[in-house]
């Protein structure tokens, strides 16, 4: 019998009595796992109750007909993740991939984190999923070396059951269950894990777990979700953060076929963080009638403070920042007096700006709710699907806006229909939660595309400004570089007006280069709108400076920009970060220290592939960059091919990751496929702007993404082969790619931008 | 009352369904066919596609009431088991990533194919660049589609 993972309908108990673990057959083995501190660790469940020892990460089940159960914790968005970590436990537990059947978790806090970003669910979750397979496996060897009164080391499981070597006898797994379940749990130290020769998926290309129902057009994603007697709601949002409803007018809209209710949401109060945003709802029995009801009403609202946000001269003020002494960062040497005490003629400097952007997954935020209630009325559980990056924290805050405690949510992770960050906030589940309590039906909140690229949580907007002071050979002496944007915090903290220590760290404080006089510095800005993560975060306008500044100087000591890179990295070593604020993307530097020789082998191959130096006629050109984020290290080289009349194409891009152990090859290169195209969109058409606090922007067409005729033609990747710990990969390949195809375009005319996006320039060029 | 065919099924919609609604939302909301995505609302991003009588359409500007007695085919009907040479050079290829976007896709793809069995690499950006991707899977989208053509070329 297999067991059955999915819960009851109503009534809706507590999360508790509907977990994984409680519905599974008592026959069943189940593994659970976890990290304890930094120590990964697992055991056998002898009940399936809800005593657990300490928070397990994830479980396997193995039933009596051998069927293996693992259930995903982390959400999938297109990184593969889904079935990534599933084969690092089938691989070692010797199971065979056919017999396993994944499971996505509900948002659940004892299985540790869920918060599917910062590129780190194998990072994180590679060790206790092998510690899971193989203390399992241990315990059906143990249990296969009794029933056949031979020594357990002579049993191995693999293929699904347990041999004997000597006598090649076995025994399927499902028929050892029984026993196995009497077993103790095998001690760490008692494991012994499968050498990579015998690994038959880790490294592997492995399908994804959704791939058939994802092209039949049957997988369920968030949009997709349909509860009986469930109504469609569309917002509408005031134009400016902060601006609340003072005069609705809604008689048309009530008069719209198909509109069921109007509801005014709870006002938002600061700090915004995951809370709704508020406003004006319209529920129908369509979605398409819910936006025609939208349209119908007339909303005055209330004044903000933030509609003094106006793009132009917030650009104006972040460069004045950014080109003002701040707060230092990191200081080796003495670069201001160096670059005081220079000739003019010696000194570079440039300054940067890449605008605000929006993450526009393809499925826009959505979700379902269901709110119960007792006989007095007021809300007692909750049950949500979402496609949501962080189901803990959509628990926690469709909690906090329904007044319950967040055992009484339940929340349902559907595939994402991609999510770049934007699905790790989970207001709009909050606004589902809310709406379902005051309809009591089942409620679907859409955000149109409009609502997504107009009320986002945005990547900031940000100004560089970098000074060298260099020598005969174009090398620096003397390095200075300051930033300045709205931080993340103020989504947080409304008073937060400087770069936090985590955001500087996303390559900035970290700049790979050997200069004697270093200073790295930052200046305040303020916020205006909700600030959010995006695919790759801060290293996005870090390293578009930090990697373009070099070609720069390396143009100017009229010297090949590659080798020059390869001379500012400087000699192997691992990067001093001493009285550094350096969170290192929460691991420790004694594991994953910045090694710049890591760092200057991905270039060399990435250079290598290019065939790098070419020479190209006029117009054609070559870019090179490499940056070290998410603990993986990336090169990119782009090659252009600007018209005479500015039209451009990118024939190639090839890029290189060293990320260490890599789980499942083929979803890494299209990781790095899909941050090649990121990348392109955001270089060439990404800016969101402001007037008067209201976003300029609001589709695709004012909005642009790359398209098939305008992204990158041909993309070519390689991942080295490596045995160090695993690190990030799905934001790694985006960070290299703005600055080397901006030098690329310095390499086929001369033109230098330093900023974004291309749409805002005219690339044409006189042969 | 509205009559439409879908998937070479005929659907009579209710009084309470405006004409001028788009047909992406009838087929989403109404049918319960959630295979054809919602991306845009303005015919930008290709998520929506259908066949209109054989032709790749956007089903979020096309009125329900407009349909009138052509063939709609979606994704759910382009080929019984899913095994239409696309889907399986989709898989073949591992083309999605989030897989959102690939309904549309394929089913873009599918007209053009119908239309030309042998398109260049050119005429498959011409055609499928109404289609955004996200997740950036453009290339292998590319690479399917030839797959798909050579083996439909090798079948026929
Ligand atoms: S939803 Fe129809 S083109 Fe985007
Ligand atoms: S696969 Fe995610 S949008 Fe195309």
């Amino acid at each position: 019998m297999s067991p059955t993972i999915t819960a009851p309908n109503q009534p809706i108990p507590e999360v508790s009595r509907r977990t994984f673990l409680a519905s599974l057959a008592a026959s069943t083995l189940v593994i659970a796992a976890g990290t304890n501190g930094n120590r990964a660790l697992a055991w056998a469940m002898q009940d399936a109750d809800d005593n657990l020892p300490f928070e397990p990460n994830l479980f396997i089940a193995i039933d009596t007909a051998g069927a293996v159960t693992i259930l995903a914790h982390r959400s999938e968005m297109g990184t593969g993740i889904k079935t990534s970590l599933p084969m690092v436990v089938a691989d070692e537990l010797g199971a065979d991939w056919d017999r396993v059947t994944i499971k996505q978790a509900i948002g659940d806090a004892r299985l540790g984190s869920q918060n599917t970003d910062g590129s780190r669910s194998i990072r994180r979750f590679y060790e206790p999923m092998r510690i899971a397979g193989a203390t399992a496996r241990t315990m059906l060897e143990r249990a296969a070396a009794q029933r056949w009164n031979v020594s357990p080391d002579e049993c191995k499981g693999r293929d699904h059951q347990v041999v004997h070597e000597p006598t090649n006898r076995t025994i399927n797994f499902g028929d050892l269950v029984a026993d196995a379940k009497s077993l103790e749990t095998p001690s760490e130290n008692d494991l012994k894990f499968k050498p990579k020769s015998e690994h038959r998926y880790i490294g592997r290309d492995i399908p994804i777990a959704d791939l058939d129902d994802i092209v039949k057009g049957s997988a369920t994603f968030g949009l997709d979700l349909k509860r009986e007697g469930m109504l469609y709601a569309v917002i509408a949002r005031s134009p400016v953060l902060g601006g609340q409803p003072i005069k609705v007018e809604v008689r048309e809209a009530r008069q719209t076929p198909g509109v069921v209710d109007i509801i005014t949401l709870p006002d938002f109060t600061a700090p915004h963080a995951f809370q709704p945003l508020g406003g004006v709802a319209v529920i129908a029995t369509s979605t398409w009638a819910a936006i025609q009801g939208r349209e119908a009403l007339k909303i005055e609202w209330s004044k903000s403070d933030h509609d003094t946000l106006n793009s132009k001269e917030h650009e104006a003020t972040l460069a004045t920042s950014a080109r003002t002494p701040g707060r230092v960062v990191r200081k080796s040497g003495d670069a201001p007096a160096t670059i005081a005490n220079a000739q003019t003629a010696n000194i570079h400097e440039a300054d940067y700006y890449v605008p605000m952007l929006s993450h526009a997954p393809m499925e826009p935020p959505c979700a379902v709710a269901e709110v119960t209630k007792n006989a007095a009325g007021e809300p007692i559980s909750c049950e949500a699907w979402a496609p949501t990056q962080n189901p803990q924290a959509a628990q926690s805050q469709v909690a906090q806006s329904l007044g319950i405690q967040p055992e009484r949510v339940t929340v349902n992770v559907t595939l994402l229909g991609g999510g770049f960050g934007r699905k790790s906030k989970p207001d709009y589940v909050a606004e589902a939660a809310l709406l379902s309590s005051e309809l009591d039906k089942p409620v679907q909140v859409t955000w149109t595309r409009e609502d997504d690229i107009q009320h986002d949580y945005y990547h900031t907007n940000a100004a560089m400004h970098m000074q060298a002071v260099v020598k005969d050979d174009g090398l620096p002496t003397a390095w200075l570089q300051r930033s300045a944007f709205p931080s993340i915090m103020s989504t947080f903290n409304p008073a937060a007006d400087e770069g936090s220590g985590f955001e500087l760290a996303l390559g900035f404080t970290d700049i790979p280069y050997d200069v004697p006089n270093l200073q790295v510095e930052n200046g305040k800005a303020e916020a205006h709108v909700r600030i959010g993560w995006l695919r790759s975060v801060a290293h996005i306008y870090h390293a578009f400076a930090v990697c373009s500044f070099p070609d720069e100087l390396a143009r100017r000591a009229n010297r090949d920009p590659y080798e020059y890179l390869m001379d500012l990295m400087g000699e192997p070593r691992n990067l001093d970060l001493t009285g550094v604020e350096y969170p290192n993307h929460g691991e420790p530097l004694s594991r994953y220290p910045f090694e710049v020789g890591r760092l200057r082998h991905v270039t060399q191959r990435a250079a290598k592939l290019a065939n790098w130096p070419r020479k190209l006629p006029k117009g054609r050109g070559l870019g090179i960059a490499s940056h070290r984020s998410f603990l993986s290290y990336c090169a990119t080289v782009v090659e252009v091919d600007i018209s005479e009349s500015g039209s451009l194409s990118i024939p190639n891009v090839w890029t290189v990751i060293d990320a260490g152990l890599v789980v499942n090859p083929d979803r890494v290169h299209a990781q790095l496929e899909g941050a090649a195209v990121f990348g392109a969109s955001l270089t060439m058409h990404g800016e969101i702007t402001a007037t008067n606090g209201a976003i300029d922007q609001s589709n695709f067409h004012d909005y642009r993404v790359a398209r098939m005729n305008d992204a990158p033609k041909r993309i070519h990747t390689e991942i080295i082969e490596s045995d160090a710990l695993p690190a990030g990969v799905g934001e790694v390949g985006v960070p290299p790619f703005a600055p080397a195809l901006c030098n690329a375009i310095a390499d086929a005319t001369g033109l230098r931008i330093r900023r974004l996006p291309l749409s805002k320039h005219d690339l044409s060029w006189n042969g | 009352m509205i009559t439409i065919s879908v998937n070479n099924k005929k659907h009579q919609l209710n009084d309470d369904v405006d004409p001028e609604t788009p047909l992406l939302w009838v087929l989403r909301d109404t049918l319960g066919m959630t295979g054809t995505k919602f991306g845009c609302g303005m015919g930008q991003c290709g998520s929506c596609t259908v066949h209109y009588n054989g032709e790749a359409t956007k089903s979020c500007q096309l009125q329900v009431g407009s349909v009138g007695d052509a063939e709609i085919t979606t994704i759910e009907g382009l080929e019984g088991n899913g095994d239409h040479p696309l889907q399986q050079a989709w898989k073949e290829h591992n083309v999605p990533q989030c897989g959102y976007c690939q309904s549309g896709q394929i089913m873009a793809a599918a007209a053009m194919l119908a239309d030309n069995p042998k398109p260049t690499d050119d005429d498959i950006d011409l055609k499928m660049s109404g289609n955004l991707c996200r997740c950036g899977t453009y290339q292998r989208i590319r690479a399917a589609i030839h797959i798909a053509s050579a083996s439909k070329e090798a079948s026929s």
